[in-house]
Formats: C-alpha cells, sequence, structure tokens
C-alpha cells in the first residue's frame, strides 16, 4: 500500500520553464525511495513539493499529490499545513543553516510536538531527550539548552535527524542529508538514518545525486533529468541492469569502492542528445495538452 | 586566547563607556532644574562673554563661561539635553517601530507587498531629505512635535531597506522551510523565526537613529526651525556661538563636543550591542 503517491506532477517556474515534467511514483508504507539525477534535474522540487515548501516563484501547474489517500493540493493552506506538519518531516541538506542561530535547540525540536500535536511542554521535552540520545547524542540535557553554533556540523545534522524523526512522522524527505558533511561523517549519518529508518518505519523520499549513498539504504528509486522520470523501479533490478541509456551511463559514472581502478565515465554527449529530445518531446505534447 | 579576551575587553569597553557617557546624559537630563547652577534663561549684559573656569576673567559659578545675553553655557547645555534626548528616544523608537515593521513585512511577505513598500521606499528616497523636513516644518509649524514627525517621516525608509534585505536573506534559510514544515504558519514564522535574527541589526539601526535625530534636531535648531527660542538646544546654542566665534569660542566649543559625545556615543553603543546580542560572537 503506497503511502505517498505522486500523480503527473508538473511544476512551473512563473510562465518560463517546467521544472517537473509530469512526474508520478509512488512510497510505500516504510519504503525508502531513492530519487537521484544531476544538479537541475528536479529531485529536490519533488520533495519541496510534497512538503509544501516551493520556491516563491514556483507552482504547481498539474498533477496530484496524495498523502495516504488524500490529495494535498486540494486541502485548504491551513488543513494541508496541519496534516504535513503531523505526518512529515524535513531532513535538510546544510546542516548549518537549517537550524534557527538565535534560538536553542530544545524550542526547535519541540515545537511542533507542542503546536501540531498538543503535547504538554514536560511531554515534548522529555520526547526530545528520547530521540537525541537514539541518534546518539552525549548529553542530551545539555545539547537541549545550546545554541546551534555551540555544536559542530556532524552533531547538527543528528539533531536535525532527531528532529525529523521526533514526531513519529509517515513520511521524511531527505533532502542531500550527508552531501553537506565530510566523507567520515557521512558514513555515521547514513547510517544513524537508516537505523531510525528501520525502526521507525518510517517511509522517506531520499534526494541525492550519490548512487554509492543510496544503494545501501533505498529499495526503489527514481532517475530524473530535466524534470523527467527517466528509469523507475527496485533498486535490485536497477543495479542488475539499468534500462535506459541515461541510468545506464548515471551507473557507470559512479565510483566504485570495490574496483577503484575501473575509471569513470563521465555521461556521453550522445545519450545526454537523447534525454533533451525526450525532454523537448514532453513538452510538445504538453503545449498541445 | 589572550587576544580572544583582549577583544572581549574592547568590546566590554565599547559598550560600557558610551553607556556611561549617555546615562550621565539622562540623568543631567532628568535633574536639570536641580543641578543646573544658574537659570539657563536668566540674561545679565553685564556678565556676557565671561570665559571658561579656568581662563582669566572667569566669575565663580560659571563654570563653562557665559554667552553674548549673559547666560551660563553649563546650565543651557544641561537643559538643552532634555530636548535632544526626547527627540532621540521618541524620534528614534517610532521611526524604528514604522520602518522595522515594513521591512520584515516586504523582506518576507514579499509578493505585492513587498512590491507596493519597495516601490514607496524608493519614491521616499527621491526627496532630499534636508528640504523634505524643512518644508515638513514649515507645513507643521515649528516645535517638538514637529520635529519628531519630520524625523520620522524622512527616515523611516533607512530602517525598511536595511531591515528589508535582512529578512530575504534569512528567509531563504533552512531553517524557515523547516519551521513551515512543522506547521508554523507565516506571521509566525515571521515574528518566531526571522524577527530574532534581524534583531541585532535592528538595534544597531536603532542607535544609529538616536544619533542622528539628534543631529536633525540640531541642523533644524540652527536654521532657526526647531522649538521656540526660549527654550535651550545644542543646535541653537551653535547657532549663536557662530557668530561670536571669535570673541568668545567657548559658547559654541562645548555644545558640540557635547553633540559629537552624544552622536559618538549612540552609534557605538549600537556595535557594542550588536557584539552582546549576536548568538555566534556570544
Amino acid at each position: 500500500m503506497s503511502y505517498l503517491r505522486i500523480t503527473d506532477l508538473s511544476v512551473q517556474l512563473g510562465h518560463g520553464p517546467r521544472l517537473l515534467r509530469g512526474v508520478s511514483l509512488s512510497v510505500e508504507v516504510g519504503q525508502v525511495h531513492a530519487l537521484v539525477g544531476e544538479s537541475g534535474a528536479g529531485k529536490s522540487m519533488i520533495g519541496k513539493a510534497v512538503l509544501g515548501i516551493l520556491p516563491r516563484a514556483a507552482r504547481v501547474v498539474a498533477g496530484s499529490i496524495e498523502l495516504d489517500g488524500v490529495d494535498l493540493l486540494q486541502l485548504p493552506p491551513a488543513e494541508r499545513r496541519r496534516r504535513i506538519g503531523a505526518h512529515c518531516a524535513l531532513i535538510p541538506q546544510d546542516p548549518l543553516t537549517a537550524l534557527n542561530p538565535s534560538r536553542r535547540i530544545g524550542g526547535q525540536i519541540t515545537d511542533r510536538l507542542v503546536d501540531i500535536l498538543g503535547w504538554t511542554r514536560a511531554r515534548a521535552n522529555a520526547r526530545a531527550l528520547e530521540i537525541l540520545s537514539e541518534v546518539q547524542i552525549e548529553a542530551p540535557e545539555r545539547v537541549l539548552r545550546c545554541y546551534p553554533h555551540e555544536l559542530s556540523g556532524g552533531m547538527r545534522q543528528r539533531v536535525l535527524i532527531a528532529s525529523a524523526f521526533a514526531a513519529e512522522p509517515k513520511l521524511i524527505v531527505a533532502d542531500e542529508p550527508t552531501t553537506a558533511l565530510d566523507v567520515t561523517v557521512q558514513k555515521q549519518i547514513l547510517t544513524l538514518i537508516a537505523q531510525l529508518q528501520a525502526r521507525h518505519g518510517t517511509a522517506i523520499l531520499f534526494v541525492t545525486h550519490d548512487l554509492g549513498v543510496v544503494s545501501k539504504v533505498s529499495s526503489a528509486l527514481s532517475v530524473l533529468y530535466g524534470g523527467l522520470v527517466v528509469e523507475q523501479g527496485a533498486m535490485r533490478d536497477f543495479f542488475a541492469g539499468p534500462r535506459h541509456a541515461y541510468a545506464r551511463a548515471l551507473l557507470a559514472a559512479t565510483p566504485s569502492y570495490t574496483n577503484p581502478d575501473a575509471g569513470l565515465f563521465p555521461v556521453p554527449e550522445a545519450v545526454r542528445e537523447l534525454v533533451r529530445g525526450e525532454v523537448t518531446a514532453s513538452d510538445r505534447r504538453w503545449d498541445y495538452a | 586566547m589572550a587576544d580572544a579576551r583582549g577583544q572581549k575587553r574592547r568590546a566590554g569597553l565599547r559598550l560600557w563607556l558610551p553607556a556611561l557617557w549617555l546615562g550621565a546624559l539622562v540623568l543631567a537630563a532628568l535633574l536639570a532644574p536641580w543641578i543646573a547652577p544658574k537659570d539657563p534663561l536668566a540674561q545679565d549684559l553685564f556678565l556676557g562673554r565671561l570665559p571658561p573656569f579656568w581662563a582669566v576673567g572667569a566669575e565663580p559659578g560659571y563654570y563653562l563661561g557665559t554667552d553674548s545675553l549673559g547666560r551660563d553655557v553649563l546650565s543651557r547645555i544641561l537643559h538643552g539635553a532634555r530636548i535632544a534626548l526626547v527627540v532621540a528616544l521618541v524620534a528614534g523608537t517610532l521611526t524604528c517601530l514604522i520602518g522595522a515593521s515594513l521591512g520584515l513585512l516586504a523582506g518576507f511577505l514579499r509578493g505585492w507587498t513587498d512590491l507596493v513598500i519597495s516601490r514607496l521606499i524608493d519614491i521616499w528616497m527621491a526627496f532630499p531629505p534636508v528640504l523634505f523636513s524643512i518644508l515638513l516644518i514649515a507645513v507643521l509649524g515649528p516645535g517638538l512635535d514637529s520635529i519628531i514627525i519630520a524625523i520620522v517621516v524622512i527616515d523611516w525608509t533607512r530602517f525598511a531597506r536595511v531591515v528589508r534585505a535582512e529578512a530575504m536573506a534569512q528567509g531563504a534559510m533552512d531553517y524557515v522551510a523547516s519551521a513551515q514544515v512543522a506547521g508554523r504558519g507565516r506571521i509566525s514564522t515571521m515574528l518566531v523565526e526571522i524577527l530574532p535574527n534581524v534583531l541585532p541589526t535592528i538595534v544597531v539601526l536603532l542607535t544609529l537613529e538616536m544619533g542622528i535625530a539628534v543631529i536633525v534636531e540640531a541642523i533644524l535648531s540652527f536654521v532657526n526651525l526647531s522649538i521656540s527660542t526660549d527654550d535651550p538646544t545644542w543646535g541653537g546654542m551653535i547657532a549663536e556661538g557662530r557668530t561670536s566665534i571669535h570673541q568668545a569660542w567657548w559658547v559654541i566649543v562645548f555644545p558640540l563636543i557635547t553633540l559629537f559625545l552624544t552622536v559618538l556615543s549612540f552609534s557605538q553603543l549600537g556595535e557594542g550591542l550588536k557584539d552582546r546580542f549576536d548568538p555566534v560572537l556570544r
């Protein structure tokens, strides 16, 4: 049963180009779905559209986003915000700007529990302590009273992960959560997300440009190019044999840990030409529609 | 380590020295009728242009000398502090409230709110400020409230522009997106998430504005557009002292020094407070 079902979603920048061109995908309950693609492919836009935090100039022009069978786009704004707040969370990319520098960590974790779920302060604080120790933060009582600048980058990302899982959301959008971290911390954070995901049975929409990162944690993926899904399916099948030429090229461009001398192959121009053709074709269909 | 401590001490001085001067000034303004050695309005033509206490020919009791009408300079400076500080506090605060609110709304809500406020700022800034203030006073008539209104009307754009830019920068941060995902409404996001991060900037601007208000009041007094000439103001004293600068320098120099120290104190206080406020530097 799918918890999140996106159907034919198109997002346009003002009256300019489309950032998403009829994207459809579904995420099962407790499943990790990876969104892969190069910069500008629109992978982050999908997550932002789901959470209702698209940039000001961008708007959804077609399609539906069903969360647990309810189309978010049809809901009045307040109801949508409440529903997203209660069931979804975000693990943002840059831990340095994702915490409010002038507020203590505690309030930033408990706000949602108090405002949306209606918990008491005491209960929310207890939950914050619990979830902070779950992400292996020592002395969580002290961290709750800290300002973000008093913590290291890795610590802040742990806090953000804790904050995302605190309200037991059904769906988390992880927007390149390891990109801003150095490699040694990346691995820890990734393992941590995988652990918490498994323990809490949370569905995750995992946005990344690094196939190596998602291969370990996710069971399904969508490959995007120019706002178009060019390949979609189970992770196993993808690694066994990607069907689309671009997906094959992307896989060949991923460095291998087991065979570091295999060399890296940039996406060939012919393949780029091919996907660009598909993008143009989809726009032509869109213009006629 | 030692260097950091030295820096901290300097930052402390930056906060405490101006605070000391301004505190003394507030006391002087509050207690002027009791601590001023003479009546600031009493004229005595026999005691005109007395030099300050250390010079030859000084009269006891007239510590900073007298002006050409024989009025005590020190007493007039103390009484002048009242108007200067009222203008600084009231005009500064009102300008800050109006300008910062509009800037915050424009910078965070964007859209047509921003469009309207930004165009308003553009139009406002096209007026030459000095001419604009003289025009305003001419229309409103001289008086304390006219000066305050003129400062607020002219200077709100200073706050609006800076706060707008700052709010826009903060609004693009990930923590704002996180707060919205967590169900926070727009106005609540603006007040709880954005405002505390813009506050240090607002405080610095506010103290600067207080200094500017003191200067504007002095300028308007200088061109005789301020309060009725009976009430001593620093600007008025400077204007009167100008005519006798060769015979009695102290009439213009002491109010000038007071004005200078006050404006400097306001701006340095702002910088000191910013360091104190900033959670990263704290």
